[in-house]
């Protein structure tokens, strides 16, 4: 659950995104409060990723509402919503620049807002990373270019995390170091929408979960409803 | 012994421009993908704003003013590079979706427009630049030969800008900033950085390089409405041969090239404008990608 008093972050209503012809998103209505962690559940081709990328603007084309502190981003450029909204992202395909360092990679968002972490505390919170600082983007394992996709948004003091499939992929391991690691941003009163495939790691991490099919929202279950409404979820999320 | 090394220097003194050139242009195609042909008229406008500063403006404005070399060093970068941001905003950025051949086409429209205009005012064989500073004539004694003082500035000057712009992007904030724009132009503007103002001012400072370029060209060789036309085709062939996009590849050729066809001048002249050619043939059969490049 929402914590207490906590106001409305995020609001989105009536969104619908479109990739050239396609129309992908059909009235999506969404809300998440300050420090809350709620995931994005569905089967592939939902619109899970593209609720993402529509909130950043990387759509083709998109109507509705988003507002973020009760600023309304949906007619902005791209370029202009991780400052204003003070959102993070981190994208499915982990987008690690090949031909930058872990370094410059690391140092390479703007900051969007102050109380950032610095890239000291970045390092303590991701030990791996400060021992392959040099090394390309391209030469890191699948978890280390996963933890740099997180750490690097954590420097540019965005308070809205949007995380899409950070488990794909990974090794059991890894899995459990990820779980830690957004644990603690949620001790730190970041607010996060997961997007996930992986059900167990999302389920005990979140307050809430939207159920998305065909572009918009068919389900929403609390975390303390979830043993109630596993039945119906599972028919949801079945192939 | 005495030849080989003159004309090892005057070898080196073509090859800094054509690092230069070359390097403007890698800077364009490995940061925006544009093949720009009209690179070639930015440097020949260069070396006309000049020109045109020191000779013209009362003669064709009533302005009683006349810019100098040191001037016009700042003045035409300024100049091409305006015109570059430009031709970018008003025309290359509608065609960005498109394949490169409509951006190579369109350029090369601008410079057969930029060269039609200049050769309507002014003779296509060539007009002398006369500006050229006090303090930079005469020779330098090098001890074992005299080498003019002017052409000596220019190789300086133009290796300091040359291993600038690669310090810039290789090794600053700024650099690798453009080269993640490069890389993902969509996340990096999804991280809040204004990616298409980036393109538009990379693509005014490769053209700026050009104008730079021109002055510097401008006290050497005759400033005609043909010279970037006789120069842009030898300065793809450096890009090529160096690795398109390379940055370190463009300048490092450049330099290369501009000695091996010096040398060819000494051993078999008849060679001396083909070689570079023979070169970049030989290159494309063997390592497409270039001296300097990665293979896709």
């Amino acid at each position: 659950m929402p914590p207490e008093n906590a106001r409305e972050l995020l609001k989105i209503e009536n969104l619908h995104a479109w990739y050239g012809e396609s129309h992908i998103l059909h009235g999506m209505e969404l809300t998440v409060h300050e420090g809350e962690v709620i995931t994005l559940l569905g089967r592939n081709g939902s619109g899970r990723s593209t609720t993402l990328k529509a909130i950043l603007g990387l759509v083709g084309k998109r109507t509705g509402s988003i507002r973020v502190n009760g600023t309304e981003l949906i007619n902005l450029p791209t370029h202009q919503i991780a400052r204003v909204g003070k959102l993070g992202y981190c994208p499915e395909e982990r987008g690690i620049y090949a031909s930058l360092n872990v370094d410059e990679n690391l140092v390479l968002p703007p900051v969007v807002a102050e109380d950032g972490m610095s890239v000291d505390e970045i390092y303590q919170m991701f030990p791996n990373l400060r021992e392959r600082r040099k090394s390309q983007g391209s030469k890191l394992s699948g978890g280390e270019q996963q933890m740099l996709a997180i750490a690097r948004i954590l420097r540019t003091g965005a308070t809205l995390l949007l995380l899409d499939e950070i488990t794909e992929g990974l090794a059991p391991v890894i899995l459990k170091s990820l779980n830690d690691v957004i644990l603690k941003l949620r001790g730190k009163g970041y607010t996060i929408i997961l997007v996930e495939q992986n059900f167990h790691f999302a389920a005990p991490l979140a307050d809430r979960h939207y159920v998305i099919e065909h572009g918009r929202v068919v389900l929403q279950i609390a975390a303390d409803e979830l043993e109630a409404k596993q039945d119906e979820l599972n028919r949801h999320l079945s192939v | 012994m005495q030849l080989i090394t003159a004309q090892a220097l005057l070898g080196l003194n073509v090859g800094v421009f054509y690092a230069m050139l070359s390097l403007g242009l890698a800077v364009i195609f490995g940061l925006l993908n544009i093949i720009n042909f009209a690179h070639g008229a930015m440097y020949m406008l260069g070396a006309f704003v000049a020109l045109i500063g020191y000779s013209y403006l009362e003669q064709w404005f009533g302005i009683s003013l006349q810019i100098g070399f040191w001037g016009s060093l700042i003045m035409a970068p300024l100049v091409v590079g305006l015109l570059g941001i430009i031709i970018e905003r008003t025309m290359l950025k509608r065609l960005a979706n498109l394949d490169h051949i409509y951006g190579l086409l369109l350029t090369f429209g601008i410079t057969l427009i930029l060269q039609g205009l200049f050769a309507n005012y002014f003779n296509v064989s060539g007009t002398p630049y006369p500006g050229q500073p006090e303090v930079l004539s005469g020779v330098l004694n090098l001890g074992f030969m005299y080498f003019p003082t002017y052409r000596m500035f220019a190789i300086v000057f133009s290796l300091v800008v040359c291993f600038a712009t690669w310090y810039v992007i290789e090794h600053t904030r700024l650099g690798s900033r453009l080269r993640a724009g490069v890389e993902n132009p969509q996340l990096t503007q999804a991280f809040g950085l204004n990616v298409p103002l980036m393109v538009t001012l990379t693509f005014g400072f490769g053209a700026a390089l050009a104008g730079l370029a021109g002055v510097l060209a401008a006290p050497i060789y005759s400033v005609s409405p043909l010279m970037g036309a006789d120069l842009i085709i030898v300065v793809f062939a450096v890009v090529v041969i160096g690795g398109m996009g390379s940055i370190m590849g463009a300048i490092l050729t450049g330099l290369a090239l501009g000695l091996v066809e010096g040398m060819t001048k000494v051993f078999y002249p008849p060679a001396a404008n083909t070689v570079i050619f023979f070169l970049m043939v030989l290159v494309l059969l063997f390592r497409p990608a270039g001296l300097f490049g990665k293979e896709q």
